[in-house]
């Protein structure tokens, strides 16, 4: 146990006088879930709206201010024909046009439908997607009030409401995602350089002609990037509920916990890497190429994985991440428990013992 | 009393490489071994496999009475290994350094603070300075602290004093004298033939053969050539001449003069000299001298085979 003890404190050592790559290891997390808090979202704060009023009475009237009491549309301009539609999303003035057709207040009054069209900036679909949304929920909001005020019956309709995340705000979707690609990126990466480091600069030769077993090198040098890496989890956890108030609706014992598990996960895969090269370029190509690049793409963090084809589907199966990430938001964004978790939990877990049981075996106790 | 080290016709390629071909040889306890040989006659590769670090493809070897591929864990336990490069943890200090190699051994270094005493000594002054940054004498001074902090009854020590200063060269051989009294054995292996001649005994290796194996003195006696130091200012040209003398058989630069072996049995250094006269060399001199251990090496990698199967 002494010498466990003593090996990893040296490897505490090791992180520390590296300045960089402390560095790395406590400010990327940080930096990271700022940048994406703050720089990339994906939420709409102002809409340039153009009215085209083909009717012209008093409901066109009050769900134009409707509309823009909302506080997301500006009023930006009043349009006189469609005519002048192309122009104005071209010189970008606009990026959202609300046609009413004549006769709307009429047809509303006695059909009890009226015809009004969004027009939005398909090349970006996904604000033009969005805007549409707020704008639909805007309408529908005002239809209530009416049918409130004036006590007409409206029939049934089917409202879509966003769950969970009912403001679509993008941060909530990045904090999951952002903790698996730092812990993927910590304790992958950075055990597999530690390990080839020493290989390379042949002070594993003297680990080995020491009395150390296999496992207890391993273990120690697990041992340190679990506890940084645990401090990074609670790190953007804490960032992202004080700065961003993104909520944790589950319990935080049981995320801390699962979150240690995908750890463990990423490590055994690091020590997997450094068990089958002796270099330390090699071990971070790999790393990256290998693992960080599919935790980004292929987990569901961006890309959502039932818009992805088929095979790619299917090889989002074998990346952890993916597993994490349901994980993550079941816990953070539904409040779900072990109950509803413990099939993704128990991949986890079989995903770490086989690559534990296969790196400590591939760990050569000689030189190759 | 068994011998601290044995090999039998010891065998090791890397692909096409012969690194070892056939090596067997036996040290006693308590002396020190010398592996003498150019870069690439095997040492590296034969100290490796006596650490219990890389397996033999023929052949076998064993350490204080363990065998090296049977009972590796035992032998890790029992001996000290200092790899050729430098191979301890740059960015921890001296103290850091011993302080984990010790522990590491499931020990401490006050435990075994006598032995390493002498030599820690030297290293105390620079005790928190980072191994890194430590000079090419002080690291190997350091890594021979980390190698002996367990207390191992067998140091391995592969080229400990290439690329260290004169002084501390010879500091570091008198620590090895020193332990040697205290009963350790001690194989270690060196490009530099005047320290071949502080080994009780060496064995001269080449191209993964073992040339000869004898004591300092003993293995001069192969060399049966007559030999003479030739001095002139001009040495350059010196070494180019007596290369075309018709009773040439060796050359070659050795300090400040230049060794000569002649083909003939018992030739007249005036001959030699009076020839020189006629070439030019005015201020030459030639006397015979006894051969040195480097005369023999020499002699024996031209003859590339060993001296005992010839003769």
């Amino acid at each position: 146990m002494k010498r466990f003890i003593g090996f990893v404190r040296k490897e505490f050592f090791h992180i520390m006088r590296d300045r960089r790559t402390a560095a790395i290891l406590f400010g990327m997390p940080i930096l990271q879930l700022l940048l994406f808090g703050f720089a990339i979202r994906n939420e709409i704060t102002e809409v340039r709206t153009g009215i085209l009023d083909l009717s012209h009475d008093v409901v066109t009237q009050e769900l134009t201010d409707k509309i823009f009491s909302s506080g997301t549309f500006v009023a930006s301009g009043v349009l006189n024909n469609g005519k002048e539609t192309g122009p104005a999303f071209a010189s970008g003035k606009m990026n959202e046009v609300v046609v009413f057709e004549s006769g709307f207040a009429g047809n509303l009054q006695r059909d009890g439908t009226a015809q009004m069209q969004v027009i939005t900036d398909g090349s970006d679909p996904n604000v033009s997607r969005i805007i549409t949304g707020y704008t639909e929920s805007v309408v529908r909001e005002f239809l209530v009030e009416k049918a409130e005020s004036t006590g007409t019956a409206q029939g049934v309709e089917a409202v879509p409401v966003m769950m969970f995340n009912s403001a679509l705000k993008s941060v909530y979707l990045f904090v999951p995602g952002l903790m698996a690609m730092i812990l993927m990126l910590v304790s992958a990466l950075m055990t597999s350089i530690s390990i080839t480091r020493e290989k390379e600069s042949g002070t594993m030769e003297l680990l080995l002609v020491s009395s150390l077993k296999p496992v207890q090198v391993i273990i120690g040098k697990v041992v340190p990037y679990l506890l940084l890496s645990f401090v990074n989890v609670i790190t953007v956890l804490a960032l992202a509920f004080l700065v961003f108030g993104v909520p944790c609706r589950g319990s935080i014992a049981l995320l801390l916990g699962e979150s240690l598990l995908f750890i463990m996960t990423a490590l055994s895969l690091g020590i997997l890497i450094s068990s089958i090269t002796n270099s330390q370029q090699v071990a971070m190509m790999i790393s990256l190429a290998g693992l960080l690049m599919p935790t980004v793409l292929l987990s569901g963090f961006i890309f959502p994985i039932t818009s992805m084809p088929l095979p790619l589907q299917v090889i989002s199966n074998i990346i952890p991440a993916r597993w994490y990430l349901v994980i993550v938001r079941g816990i953070m964004l539904k409040g779900a428990g072990i109950g509803v978790l413990w099939q993704e939990t128990l991949v986890l877990v079989f995903m770490s013992l086989l690559f534990m049981t296969v790196s400590v075996r591939k760990f050569s106790e000689r030189l190759q | 009393m068994n011998p601290a080290v044995t090999t039998e016709n010891l065998s090791k390629r890397f692909g096409k490489v012969e690194a070892l071909r056939g090596i067997s040889f036996c040290v006693p306890e308590a002396e020190l071994f010398g592996l003498i040989g150019a870069d690439g006659a095997g040492k590296t590769t034969l100290f490796r496999i006596l650490a219990t670090l890389i397996l033999p493809d023929a052949g076998n070897a064993s350490l204080l009475g363990l065998d090296t591929v049977k009972s590796y864990r035992a032998i890790r336990t029992r001996i000290g290994y200092m790899p050729g490069r430098f191979s301890l943890y740059q960015d921890l200090s001296v103290e850091e350094n011993l302080n984990f190699f010790a522990t590491v051994f499931g020990t401490t270094v006050k435990e075994n603070y006598e032995l390493i005493r002498d030599i820690y000594v030297q290293l105390e002054p620079f005790r928190s300075r980072r191994a890194g940054q430590l000079s090419g004498g002080m690291k190997q001074k350091l890594a021979l602290c980390c190698a002996l902090v367990h207390r191992p009854e067998l140091l391995l020590l592969d080229e400990p004093t290439t690329g260290v200063d004169a002084v501390s060269r010879q500091e570091f051989w008198q620590m090895l004298g020193r332990l040697k009294q205290q009963g350790i054995t001690i194989l270690v292996s060196t490009p530099y033939m005047d320290e071949a001649s502080l080994c009780d005994r060496v064995a001269f290796l080449q191209e993964g053969r073992v040339l000869a194996i004898d004591t300092p003195t003993g293995i001069t006696t192969l060399f049966r050539k007559p030999l003479f130091a030739v001095r002139s200012r001009d040495k350059h040209r010196l070494i180019t001449k007596l290369r075309t003398y018709e009773h040439a058989a060796s050359v070659f630069a050795f300090g400040d003069s230049v060794h000569y072996t002649d083909l003939r049995q018992s030739p007249e250094p005036h001959e030699l000299k009076a020839w020189l006269k006629t070439e030019g060399f005015d201020d030459a001199e030639a006397e015979p001298v006894k051969p040195g251990i480097e005369d023999t090496f020499m002699a024996l990698m031209e003859s590339g085979e060993s001296p005992e199967e010839n003769s």
